[in-house]
């Protein structure tokens, strides 16, 4: 076990309202960490729309959800939050201190005085195909990700999908596996150019093989693969594989966070409306993964909720500590925050 | 008003009465048809309002965008009349559409 990291807040997702709340937090001198799934900062505007536009945020007419993002990271910045990407939150306790310990799948401990979670749809995870008894096939012969190459060493692999995760592990697993063959339901990719022009490349020397079509069934013992039917355009063909990694993309589930005892309205968190806590004081849940009478799932809501949330946070971190109100634009002690005094 | 129709996978016909501009998912939803989950709310960003257009209609309906003929790659028994009910806006000549909805959606 590592030595776990001490800090005020841990947040649990950095899509937009996990980002603001490090404002309204640090604000009121409030330290964060946070942890999330993604690879990057900004849950479902940077995974699900990075490009399109969002018309609802005050003072934006129109900003995309990637740029949405980066202004937040900018505004944010001041308060030196700490991230943990490629990570999902695995344990919570309460420890005796009345503190909490969250800790990642990675075994990361972190203690704070409460958590946010600001989870959104939940967290990001490789949608399953569907394909009858693929579940007997997972973790055995079916990978959702390639951690270590070297587990396909010499292995018939099966790759389906069309985007650049397909492409980019066809092209860096041919060497390694005995055979490779791509299975896409079109002739046309997702994935960049190069990679799909390298992909016909090597279909063309004989390295890979490449059939238009989609899994429909699974064949093999013991969790142990050995071939696969796809329905192509000219019907069914079974081609013989141990290994299969299919590549369609993420949903999200609630995942962990579901077994921490919180009370839920429909898989979404039950909180109040003055602070937005949730069945364990100290949890507070804000953004699209909470509920209360009236809830509108908007960024906008949880925006609010952040603002809300800090004031209770604040009062438990720093007890002692008369709350003070104050505006951005004529305190001085909360523009030397920012850093613009 | 135009007339759409909407047919869940165990055979229910759902007959709507829909607003051109509108967009066939909309109306499912609105109708709690039983199959179109639509999780992303209409963005064409996650293939759960995944349908498949009556062959009748599937020449007036159109073929899929680029953007949408991607997200089909997440949908589940996809079809040459495939579409995503997002994408499909009602208008005067979809009169009568109908529209299946799949045994699931991804």
């Amino acid at each position: 076990m590592s030595t776990p990291i001490e800090t005020d807040v841990v947040i649990v997702g950095a899509g937009p309202v996990g980002l603001f709340a490090v404002f309204e937090l640090g604000l009121y001198d409030l330290k964060c960490h946070l942890i999330d799934i993604l690879d990057r900062p900004g849950g479902q505007c940077a995974e699900l729309y990075p490009e399109k536009p969002i018309y609802d945020i005050p003072a934006w007419p129109e900003i995309s959800g990637q740029a949405l993002v980066d202004r937040l990271m900018e505004q944010i910045a001041p308060f030196k939050p700490e991230f943990h990407f490629n990570r999902m939150v695995s344990g919570f306790r309460k420890l005796e201190n009345g503190r909490f310990e969250v800790e990642t799948d990675e075994g990361e401990l972190l203690h704070c005085h409460a958590v946010v979670i600001a989870a959104g749809g939940g967290s990001f995870q490789p949608k399953r195909p569907p394909v009858p008894g693929i579940e007997a096939y997972e973790g055995t012969s079916v990978f959702y990700s390639v951690r270590r190459m070297e587990e396909f060493r010499g292995q018939d692999l099966l790759i389906v999908g069309g985007g650049d995760s397909a492409l980019d592990w066809t092209l860096n697993l041919q060497p390694v596996a005995k055979s490779v063959t791509l299975v896409h339901r079109r002739p046309d990719f997702r994935a960049a150019p190069d990679s799909v022009n390298k992909m016909f490349a090597m279909r063309e020397e004989g390295k890979i093989t490449f059939q238009v079509g989609q899994v429909t069934g699974l064949k093999g013992e013991n969790g142990q693969l050995s071939a696969a039917t796809v329905k192509g355009p000219d019907g069914d063909v079974e081609i013989a594989c141990t290994r299969m990694l299919p590549f369609f993309g993420l949903t999200m589930k609630l995942g962990p966070i579901a077994d921490w005892g919180l009370n839920q309205h429909e898989n979404l968190i039950s909180v109040d409306t003055e602070k937005f806590e949730t069945s364990i004081p100290g949890v507070f849940a804000i953004g699209d993964i909470n509920w209360y009478p009236g809830k509108l799932k908007l960024i906008l809501s949880g925006f609010h909720e952040a603002a809300l949330m800090t004031q209770a946070v604040a009062r438990i971190a720093h007890p002692d500590q008369k709350m003070v109100f104050q505006y951005t634009t004529s305190s001085t002690s909360l523009q030397k925050k920012l850093g613009v005094q | 008003m135009t007339k759409i129709t909407l047919v869940a996978f165990d055979g229910t016909r759902f007959d709507i009465d829909a607003v051109n501009g509108s967009t066939v998912m909309e109306n499912a939803i609105r109708n709690s048809v039983p199959g179109i989950e639509a999780e992303c709310g209409g963005a064409c960003a996650c293939a759960t309002c995944h349908v498949y257009v009556d062959e009748q209609w599937s020449d007036v309906v159109g073929s899929p965008e680029p953007m949408e003929e991607d997200m089909l790659d997440f949908a589940f028994d996809v079809r040459p009349t495939s579409r995503l009910s997002c994408q499909i806006k009602v208008r005067d000549e979809l009169d009568g559409l109908v529209v299946h909805v799949p045994e699931r959606q991804a």
